[in-house]
């Protein structure tokens, strides 16, 4: 099914609610993200992100619109193919682990495919070696760290070899080691896999390094781009009520003083980079 | 993590019966547990404690962890055996305590009863002390496998087994929070009357419910996103064996049985 269309994800004019009597939770949303690509969406409690990750992978069904993964549509048929390329990460660590071991939980999907037993057992040993969990193989959950738990969570999805791979806010609840942790086992197995990496987060700094964004709010697309534009329409931004990281805060007050920035630093060095030039010029 | 938060009793180990398939294991048990109650002589009686004592020794788990798993029985045994020396009038009278007589029978009933009592629970405890709670989980489906035909849902009641498994030592951690938590907040679990130690467990209970309903919908969503879609066409990772050493051991047991039977009288 891969390769069908250039774009992972498709949404076409969807619209969701849970309930007829309830009020829309995402109000005609369309937007298309690319393969290979690491895309954040991002947006306030209630902004409709983690809905938008539940329609990918057909958790929900839409009421209006369509929804294209790799171009085949998610629908009622289509499902258990669907759920084949994207896997899907959630928030609690605790609430994804099935296994009584790290090895079984791992197996789990497996299991669900009726993958034969030989393969799995290679299967299991190569994803676990690329999230670094290999020796934890026979630990029970209560004996790993939320970093690490999440990190065989990321193991058990990748063991099934989807295409997409999406966080639905999988770093929420870690210290920041574990989110450090978590945020380069993903991008390790991007690189190495292909993957398309979509980051459901309301986390600002996670967003920096993705290639595409995407903001919500109130159930509709509000800015989408990256990061760099995002961030250069600062007042779109704060309308929003998101931040904006420090170093974009800072060179957006430098130029407010009159030096003439050339571009918008996001991290530290592109902020040195900025102002190294800026003084060769002046 | 405290060493409380083990589940059962389960104790590692590389003996024979630790490496027996927990299916062979299960339906020993289960016969053994008859015909226990088939022996009627001293003879037939030794053979079968002899029999389950070398079964322990060969386990090589330290005597001690299997005394201690047996305490809780210790007290049914005695009583029983009381009772029964109470209770039982037959034989000739033996002794008069406090001018209650002592009949030879009952003191033969009350040992012989104790004794299968003792030996069944002996052997059970085996059975958790050298199988870790999935296996036996894994056992029970194999087992019951030709139930499905009735409509059973028995790869269903095994997930749910196993799920429950994985989630003890997580809602006991959770359980302490809450405690801890309620506790700073003034709630007393320690002293006061019954009632108010009973009330005071509700704060507890509440808040414990709802984040386990909370997990499990999570859960269930988290199984689903990963192509869970009932035991229909689903592999096992785990593989149960029936190995020569399963064979022995089955030998081995109708050859005791077997002589048990003719000790009878």
């Amino acid at each position: 099914m891969k390769y069908m269309n250039n774009y992972a994800v498709e949404f076409n004019n969807v619209s969701f609610r849970y309930h007829e009597d309830e009020p829309w939770i995402l109000k005609d949303v369309s937007f298309k993200i690319e393969a290979n690509k690491t895309t954040a969406i991002i947006g306030h409690n209630g902004s409709g992100k983690s809905t938008i990750a539940k329609l990918m992978n057909g958790l929900l069904l839409p009421e209006h619109g369509q929804i294209y993964i790799y171009g085949t549509r998610v629908e009622e048929e289509s499902i258990w193919d669907i759920r084949r390329e994207v896997g899907m990460v959630f928030q609690n660590p605790d609430n994804q682990f099935v296994g009584t071991t790290v090895k079984d939980d791992v197996a789990f999907g497996l299991e669900n495919r009726g993958i034969p037993r030989l393969d799995m057992q290679k299967r299991i040993d190569e994803t676990l070696k690329a999230v670094g969990m290999i020796d934890y193989l026979l630990h029970e959950p209560y004996r790993l760290s939320g970093g690490q738990k999440q990190r065989v969570a990321i193991a058990s999805v990748m063991a099934i070899t989807p295409s997409i791979l999406i966080l639905d806010e999988a770093t929420s609840m870690l210290d920041p080691l574990g989110r450090k942790e978590i945020l380069e086992t993903v991008q390790h197995l991007r690189k190495k896999d292909n993957l398309s990496l979509i980051m459901i987060s309301h986390e600002v700094n996670e967003m920096i390094k993705a290639d595409y964004v995407i903001v919500m709010e109130d159930g509709k697309v509000s800015i989408e781009g990256t990061p760099k534009t995002i961030f250069s329409s600062e007042d779109r931004v704060k309308e929003v009520g998101l931040d904006i990281p420090l170093v974009t805060e800072f060179a957006l007050s430098l130029k407010r003083h009159g030096m003439e920035l050339e571009s918008n630093p996001l991290t530290h060095e592109e902020l040195l980079e900025t102002l190294w030039t800026y003084h060769l010029k002046t | 993590m405290n060493s409380a938060f083990i589940i059962g009793q389960y104790i590692p180990g590389e003996s024979f019966i630790h490496r027996l398939d927990p299916r062979t294991k299960i339906s020993l048990i289960f016969f053994f547990v008859i015909f226990v109650f088939f022996a009627n002589s001293v003879l037939s009686y030794a053979l079968l404690t002899i029999f389950s004592f070398l079964v322990a020794l060969s386990t090589k788990i330290k005597p001690s962890f299997i005394i201690k798993g047996l305490t809780p029985v210790w007290f049914l045994i005695i009583f029983t055996f009381t009772i029964h020396l109470i209770v039982t009038q037959e034989g000739e009278v033996l002794y008069r305590i406090l001018g209650f007589p002592i009949y030879s029978g009952a003191l033969i009933q009350g040992f012989s009863i104790s004794l299968r009592f003792f030996l069944l629970i002996l052997f059970t405890s085996l059975l958790t002390l050298t199988t870790t709670p999935i296996e036996i989980t894994d056992a029970i489906e194999s087992l019951l496998n030709p139930l499905k035909k009735i409509r059973l849902p028995v790869h269903e009641l095994a997930l749910m087994m196993s799920i429950s498994l994985r989630f003890i030592p997580t809602l006991m951690q959770e359980t302490d929070k809450i405690s801890k938590a309620q506790a700073s907040r003034g709630v007393d679990f320690r002293s006061g009357s019954l009632k108010s130690r009973v009330e005071a467990v509700i704060p507890l209970l509440v808040p414990l419910f709802i984040s386990a309903f909370k997990r499990a919908e999570e859960l269930a969503m988290a199984m689903e996103a990963r192509g869970y879609r009932g035991g229909e066409g689903r592999t096992k990772l785990r593989e149960l064996k029936i190995r020569k050493l399963d064979y022995l051991a089955m030998i081995l047991f109708s050859l005791v049985i077997a002589g048990m039977f003719l000790l009878r009288k």
